[in-house]
């Protein structure tokens, strides 16, 4: 099989090539190794593993000779340079961890390497997972490959997950690994035009993923299917006893999980998601998607989840003041950047301001002034009372209803260096999204549309803690309705 | 109270004890907790900060606590909260340090203290929390370097507060030891402060009586008894002298001198700390099942203070007897094991007196004595039965404990038994009485005090040998003629 | 809330970050924007509302008292900037 036909097929249908003996691990993961050099413009790769790769992919083929392919066997992904990864260098896209190679591997990796999956390298993110643009990475910008038709400046993929999003959109990997604390899969995954998902809170360990706000870190996967995606997610979750907030609960068969159907499931449709100045077309897309999921069975239902609003400044000021504490460990003593001083304070400080960009920087500091003296009352714990407001908006809705449809974006991706100027606009790009970390309840991203503007559209499904099945089942029909097969300007392989 | 030139002065302490919670591994990680090994040789990820690691609690350590807790009358709080100290500091890799601040394990309690004029004393416990210990910084192995070893790093800790109740340092040293004690007991810290298994943070101020508590000053991490108390000693004369000649007390953080015996202000910077607390959110509330902590309550063993008591009543001791053998519990376990079925106040005598003469003597603890408990109870028994004589003893006790050997076996080979064959005592006596016969006519002429030279010369010519008592008894009829 | 350049400098001094001098004033304004968005929070009727502990529903797990970590020193100080003879150093600190 040629490489662009190769590229072209999704996880499921490479899996069951393997299966069917059509190509060998070791032809896929050459094939994706070169998509990888070929992507290399888009900047989605911060240190590609492609001898790692092929010699992963020899043994899944020893196994797959052997019939005891194992459920990932061969599958060529990328990991988001947040999970620590054995030996190889884990940067998460910052200057403070130069040169660091973790003597352990992250939970979620080695679950998917014990599944047989091939690691073709880390992926960009913005720095410490903050940002939504993937702008603020030590190690550059990633490109989106989408364009607008007849604008050439290059565009983000979204972020923190934005490089893991780039390559999946560009055929330079077949799934990856990403994290979303406020947003960071589904609006990279929006964005690029794949499907993301955060699952619910605990669902997959975060033991080795270098934290950022540990309460709303959610490790998931992304793809370019639903079924590709529920296929990694059966792989990545589990209760890791190594993680306090790991979640005891089974792991279904999610891939299953999407036969059935929606017939008589109960979508609610949140008012307070219709915000000010949102285009019509995302307004429309929206509609669309309602339309779709009613015409297979489902009855949408209005619902108000009054607490929308605050969503974003109580993630803002919780997220923040747990990232000033996790970032602490950052110090130039036992591993990463050191810039030496005359003093042992005087080292702390150089090598933490040499060591992080503005953005880290910007939000360690309010981090550390909302947990200071005084304040903690009127910001950290009156944010935590306020998510606790959002939780039981959730629990009430989901008493009336079984999943919940949202536009996941406010708008499409923008040009690189279009909103760098303001914090708060660069926020204000979550505010679909982070009400679902709060609440830890799974929600998720499945490409729906284009913009007038030719640009990939998202819409968001969320669903009750530990209700995957319901929120990929609901997702696959938006899918199918959408029959999105709309490719983006660069393909590794080109566009076929 | 203190007088000075102008009056009386109180002083006001309260202690801060950080105790090593015994256990294999660590609060959070599974690393070794021994003291004493290669740098950085127990260590774990988890201890050192790496990134992505996550701590997890060790039910073991807990369970410590709660014990600890109910050996202090405390009540035990079903539901408590780890919370992020955040501050930085080379042994301290996170840059944070877990450990517990408005919700605490374990809530009020209490200490008894046998005061030396036989009046208790109730100290009371504000709060127990569990913390991680931080590592080591060495300062002194490098002229430009200080070197850290985190093997201590994540190590579980008690932090027990006392309330502001001691007034002296001689109440703190006995608190200390009370407090020490109680710990050994229920196992759950060694209280070895050489090793650094116990810690204490002190706080003193000055006021006068019945006015308002002075402002206090901090005197951190002192690693003795001894110091403990001369520190507080430096320190309330030191506030006094301050405030007499006009000055006010800041509220510092100091050291403890030891060579010159003095306290003075740490010489980091005198930022107050700002530790900016909040919930750990790598972890959830810690609940206690109430029925483990019953379980933990019913193992709980007999504490110092009940078993004081059941000397006192059991075995007729006085409390200040009592008081010394429950110290610790390997002494309360050693003489009961010699009192059992014998002579109690005797076996008390012997412990506290020989037996801990010889071992001061040999600088060893009770655990490493060369006598046994079943051995020493033999040679009581061998004076209850007259094999030898009192004085005797003292000497095979002596030869016990250069030897190690039974008591019988010493008798038996130095042909010590006791002489109580009336026959040969007289004997005895008539040649003494004979040889001295001058001194006899002195003593019927009314020279009482030769009495006592007749009986030793009598025992001297018996090798001691000779029972006291029959000495005695058959020596008055003699010289009465 | 107006954060003045002092209060950044005490900010950055306990988060351990160097500032130049002539970064206080634009940081102190761009920081008072942001707490002055996330003010809006204050709008919101929280009163008998408690903080949420965790999004995790569970209660704490806890483990084994047992030695299962430690050990692996050359691991622990492989990526130390500067590690000697066994231990981490850093600049020496006076006590």
């Amino acid at each position: 099989m040629s490489d662009p036909a190769l590229l072209a097929l999704n996880l499921a249908e490479a899996r069951d090539g393997l299966a069917r003996k059509l190509f060998s691990a070791r032809e896929l993961t050459a094939a994706y190794n070169d998509a990888v050099a070929e992507a290399k413009p888009l900047n989605a790769y911060i240190t590609p593993t492609p001898e790692h790769a092929l010699a992963m992919a020899d043994a899944a083929d020893e196994r797959l000779a052997l019939g005891q392919a194992l459920p990932l066997d061969g599958i060529p992904i990328a990991i988001k340079d947040l999970f620590c990864t054995k030996d190889i260098l884990t940067t998460a896209g910052s200057h403070i961890l130069d040169g660091f190679h973790p003597p352990y591997e992250s939970t979620v990796t080695e679950k998917l390497w014990q599944a047989g999956a091939v690691m073709l390298g880390k992926t960009n993110l913005d720095e410490f997972a903050m940002g939504s643009s993937n702008t603020t990475s030590w190690y550059g910008p990633v490109e989106n490959p989408w364009r607008k038709p007849g604008d050439n400046r290059p565009l983000v993929p979204g972020g923190s997950s934005g490089g893991s999003a780039a390559a999946i959109a560009a055929r330079a990997a077949l799934a990856a690994t990403g994290t979303d604390t406020g947003g960071s899969i589904r609006q990279p995954a929006s964005f690029c035009g794949i499907v993301g998902l955060k699952p619910t809170y605990g669902r997959c360990s975060r033991r080795g993923v270098v934290a950022y706000a540990s309460s709303l870190d959610h490790p998931g996967p992304m793809g370019r299917t639903v079924r590709d995606v529920a296929i990694m997610l059966g792989a990545m979750a589990g209760h890791d006893p190594r993680d306090s907030t790991s979640a005891p609960v089974p792991v279904p068969d999610y891939e299953k999980a999407l036969d059935g159907g929606i017939r008589g499931l109960r979508v609610g449709i949140p008012r307070e998601y219709r915000v000010d100045g949102m285009p019509d077309e995302i307004e429309a897309l929206w509609q669309q998607g309602v339309e779709w999921l009613r015409e297979s069975g489902a009855e949408p239902v209005e619902i108000s989840l009054p607490m929308t609003k605050y969503a974003l400044p109580a993630y803002y000021i919780i997220a923040l003041a747990e990232a000033s504490s996790n970032l602490a460990r950052y110090d130039g003593v036992r591993f990463g950047l050191r810039v030496d001083g005359d003093s042992l304070e005087e080292m702390y400080e150089l090598t933490r301001a040499a060591g992080f960009g503005a953005e880290v920087r910007r939000r360690v500091l309010i981090g550390t002034y909302v947990l200071s003296a005084g304040y903690y009352d009127a910001y950290y714990l009156k944010a935590q009372r306020v998510r606790t407001l959002i939780a039981r908006d959730f629990a009430r809705a989901f008493e009336r209803v079984d999943c919940i449809l949202t536009p996941t974006s406010p708008s499409t991706a923008f040009a690189i260096g279009e909103k760098s100027g303001d914090p708060i606009e660069m926020y204000l790009n979550d505010v679909f999204t982070v009400p679902a970390n709060l609440a830890g309840v799974p929600a998720i991203s499945v490409p729906a549309g284009l913009s007038g503007d030719g640009l990939p559209l998202g819409l968001q499904i969320i669903g009750r803690a530990f209700d995957e099945e319901t929120v990929l089942r609901a997702a696959e029909v938006v899918e199918r309705a959408a029959q999105f097969r709309h490719l983006p300007g660069f393909v590794a392989g080109g566009r076929s | 109270m203190i007088e000075s030139r102008s009056g009386k002065w109180e002083t006001v302490i309260g202690l801060e004890v950080h105790a090593q919670v015994v256990s294999k591994a660590k609060l959070f990680s599974g690393a070794a907790t021994d003291f004493g090994a290669e740098p950085n040789t127990q260590v774990s990820p988890v201890d050192a900060a790496f990134p992505g690691m996550l701590p997890v609690i060790n039910r073991f350590c807990v369970e410590q606590a709660v014990k600890t807790g109910l050996g202090l009358a405390a009540e035990i709080n079903q539901s408590s909260v780890f919370e992020r100290k955040n501050y930085f500091y080379p042994d301290l890799p996170a840059g944070y340090q877990i450990s517990q601040y408005l919700q605490p394990v374990v809530g009020h309690g209490r200490v008894s203290l046998d005061m030396p004029d036989g009046t208790v004393r109730e100290i009371g416990i504000t709060r127990l929390h569990l913390e991680q210990d931080a590592g080591k910084s060495l300062h002194d192995q490098q002229p430009t370097l200080t070197y850290v070893d985190l093997n201590r790093a994540g190590v579980a800790l008690m932090e027990i507060v006392s309330e502001p109740d001691l007034r002296s340092a001689e109440e703190a040293g006995l608190y200390l030891r009370k407090l020490r004690s109680i710990l050994r007991y229920l196992g759950t810290c060694d209280g070895n402060m050489e090793e650094g298994s116990l810690r204490c943070d002190c706080n003193v101020s000055v006021c006068r009586p019945g006015e308002p508590l002075g402002t206090r000053c901090e005197i951190k991490n002192l690693n003795s008894i001894r110091y403990v108390m001369q520190a507080i000693d430096y320190e309330a004369r030191r506030q006094i002298e301050l405030i007499e000649e006009g000055g006010r007390i800041e509220q510092q953080t100091r050291l403890f001198d030891v060579g010159r015996g003095i306290t003075r202000p740490m010489r980091s910077k005198e930022e107050a700390h700002d530790y900016r607390y909040f919930p750990d959110p790598d972890l959830l509330p810690l609940a206690l099942d109430p029925d483990w902590v019953e379980q933990i309550r019913a193992a709980l063993p007999e504490l110092p203070d009940a078993k004081k008591a059941r000397f006192v009543s059991e075995y007729g001791l006085s409390a200040e007897d009592a008081g010394v053998l429950v110290a610790e519990k390997e002494t309360a376990l050693f003489f009961e094991r010699v009192a059992d079925r014998r002579d109690a106040k005797a076996a008390a005598n012997w412990v506290m007196g020989d037996l801990f003469g010889a071992l001061n003597r040999l600088g060893i603890g009770i655990g490493q004595s060369p006598v046994s408990a079943g051995q020493l109870g033999a040679l009581i028994e061998l004076i209850a039965d007259g094999t030898i004589s009192g004085r005797l003893a003292k000497d095979v006790f002596g030869e016990m404990v250069a030897s190690g050997a039974d008591p019988a076996a010493i008798v038996a080979a130095k042909g010590l038994r006791q002489v109580t064959d009336s026959a040969a005592i007289e004997t005895a006596i008539d040649a003494v009485l004979e040889a001295q016969a001058d001194k006899v006519a002195e003593y019927r002429a009314g020279r009482d005090k030769l009495y006592g030279f007749f009986v030793g010369q009598i025992m001297r010519a018996t090798q001691g040998k000779a029972n006291p008592t029959l000495v005695n008894q058959l020596l008055k009829q003699k010289l009465a003629g | 809330m107006a954060l003045d350049k002092a209060t950044v400098a005490h900010i950055a001094s306990l988060a351990r970050i160097r500032l130049a001098e002539a970064e206080l004033e634009p940081l102190a304004n761009e920081l008072s924007r942001i707490l002055d968005w996330v003010e809006q929070l204050n709008e919101a009727e929280t009163s008998g509302v408690p903080p949420m502990a965790s999004a995790a529903a569970a209660r704490l797990p806890m483990r084994d008292d047992a030695v299962t970590d430690g050990g692996r020193r050359e691991a622990i100080l492989g990526n130390a900037p500067r590690a000697e003879r066994g231990f981490f150093t850093v600049p020496k600190v006076v006590e």
